[in-house]
């Protein structure tokens, strides 16, 4: 095929320019995947946070375990209600005694009361979710008091969202910065070759043949530019784990979009750079 | 074969480059354009290959109009247009046999004969001892022919050269000249820019001087001014005829 014949000439005629734009193209691509890994640990770190959400109705003195039994199975019900557990008075008082160590002595027999605590699924942890479920666990005539620690779950909510926003700001800052890079360093590579492309043009080349060279070394250089920049941004996830602190690494999926992002980066910077070029000739 | 009429070209910075102008040129014809530098000569050429399109009136190259020509419609024409420069806009890193070879390839022309094509033109420029040089290692006067048999790869029904001389010696000049008049009495029609009045007026082939963008003098006009049966060139105000017609 001659078009790919072409594309490896020219890679085999400037061989500098070819490792320039993959390492050009492998650079902008870590830059993006070292935020992407800094964004998923954020999030693994306040999902792990979220886990925590959790809403406590303290049931009043005297409560027969029954009417407390079939109350914990409606609630168990609720959409989003992930678990349902009990906490006898004992249970709260040791449970407060081994957490507060030094105040163990203040904490008496009968001075906690027994409770409910009801962990919420994932995305079902909102302010208003947790409010709504505190409140339907309210109607129960023998629960007291309900606590969710309301202030806590409206901040975590609040740094979820804007960690959310300024994830997907950054995330399009470095994806616009890793584009404009990638086609800057296939113009170049347009750019040398541009005696070449005005005199396909001349003897009556097509612009889609004179574009698929260009595309299919796009492709090659976008492809090996994303596996490159999935090494770096692994050595950089080692680095981390073994100095700093525990980090999860892309899984599958993301891995396999991270290489055919790059494939697509480069194909799109192609188009791109050799569109302008032959509207400008 | 191709004809103008009526065509003018506006440049939004240096106005008007090109005003009014109307011929036609037919099949298997020489014809020099001549005049003083940014008098139109290369902006009419520009309209014959149609990398550009006049800003009023109407361009026809072997039934092609600029006016409504696609970009498919223009690569096929293209084919069947051989193009020769000054500056002979060859590929420093591949040989005179490559060049020419480079036009039959980008078209998807059948590798069969290509070989058999490559050096038949070649040879027909006189340069088949030289298939494997470089351009840097041929003078002028061969890198213009590699230019020329590269233009003529595809059989054009028109040679188009702008100022195919001007980097040129006397001799070189001489032996491409001659080259050209060789072409165009193979049947293909020339259309020349020059500067070069001694090769205009060494020869008898139509002159078509412009100046300041208006066409001042044509030698055709003149044979009919004085032989009107048989002309071929249309004057001013006359109707156009049928743009349909193809080689």
């Amino acid at each position: 095929m001659l078009a790919a014949r072409e594309a490896l000439t020219a890679s085999r005629r400037a061989p500098l320019l070819s490792v320039l734009s993959v390492v050009t193209i492998a650079f902008s691509l870590f830059a993006f995947g070292l935020f992407g890994l800094a964004a998923i640990n954020i999030r693994r770190a306040l999902e792990q946070v979220e886990e925590r959400v959790e809403v406590r109705g303290f049931i009043g003195q005297g409560t027969d375990i029954e009417s407390v039994a079939a109350a914990m199975k409606d609630i168990g019900e609720f959409p989003e209600v992930a678990r349902v557990n009990y906490v006898s008075e004992e249970r709260a008082l040791e449970r407060a005694r081994r957490e507060m160590g030094e105040f163990a002595d203040v904490f008496e027999s009968g001075v906690l009361p027994a409770s409910i605590e009801v962990n919420l699924r994932p995305g079902f942890r909102s302010p208003a979710n947790v409010k709504s479920v505190s409140d339907r666990m309210k109607t129960y005539a023998f629960i007291d008091d309900v606590r969710y620690g309301e202030e806590w779950v409206e901040k975590l909510h609040r740094l979820r969202n804007i960690a959310t926003v300024a994830g997907i700001a950054l995330g399009l800052a470095f994806a616009a910065v890793a584009v404009i890079i990638i086609g800057a360093t296939i113009r170049m590579a347009v750019l040398a070759r541009a005696e070449e492309i005005s005199i396909m043009r001349l003897v009556g080349a097509t612009d889609m043949f004179i574009r698929l060279p260009f595309l299919l070394d796009g492709l090659v250089k976008g492809t090996i530019g994303g596996l490159l920049a999935l090494l770096f941004a692994w050595i950089a996830h080692r680095t981390v784990n073994e100095y700093f602190l525990r980090t999860v690494f892309f899984n599958r999926e993301l891995i396999f979009l991270g290489i055919i992002g790059g494939a697509v980066m480069g194909v799109f910077g192609s188009l791109v750079s050799v569109g302008r070029h032959l509207r400008d000739l | 074969m191709i004809r103008l009429h009526d065509v003018s070209k506006e440049y939004p910075r240096s106005g008007m480059a090109l005003s009014q102008v109307t011929f036609l040129v037919k099949k298997g014809e020489f014809v020099f354009l001549t005049g003083p530098s940014g008098s139109g000569k290369s902006t009419i050429l520009r309209f014959l290959y149609m990398a550009d399109k006049p800003s009023g009136g109407h361009v026809w190259v072997n039934g092609v109009d600029s006016k409504t020509a696609r970009a498919g419609d223009i690569s096929r024409l293209r084919r069947r247009i051989g193009i020769v420069f000054q500056d002979f806009r060859l590929l420093e890193d591949r040989t005179a046999e490559a060049n020419v070879r480079f036009a039959l390839e980008v078209t998807g022309a059948p590798k069969a004969t290509m070989r058999a094509k490559v050096s038949r033109v070649l040879s027909q420029v006189g340069l088949a001892s030289k298939a494997t040089s470089y351009p840097k290692e041929l003078s002028g006067g061969e890198q213009q022919r590699v230019a020329i048999a590269r233009a003529l790869i595809n059989d054009p029904f028109v040679l188009i050269a702008d100022e195919p001389t001007g980097n040129l010696d006397e001799r070189a000049t001489r032996g491409v000249f001659q080259l050209l008049r060789d072409v165009n009495a193979a049947g293909t029609a020339i259309v020349m820019a020059t500067h070069d009045l001694d090769l205009v007026r060494g020869s008898s082939y139509r002159t078509i001087e412009l100046n300041h963008g208006k066409l001042v003098f044509d030698s055709a006009e003149t044979a009919r001014a004085s032989a009107p049966a048989g002309s071929y060139v249309i004057g001013p105000g006359e109707e156009m005829p049928d743009p349909g017609e193809n080689t």
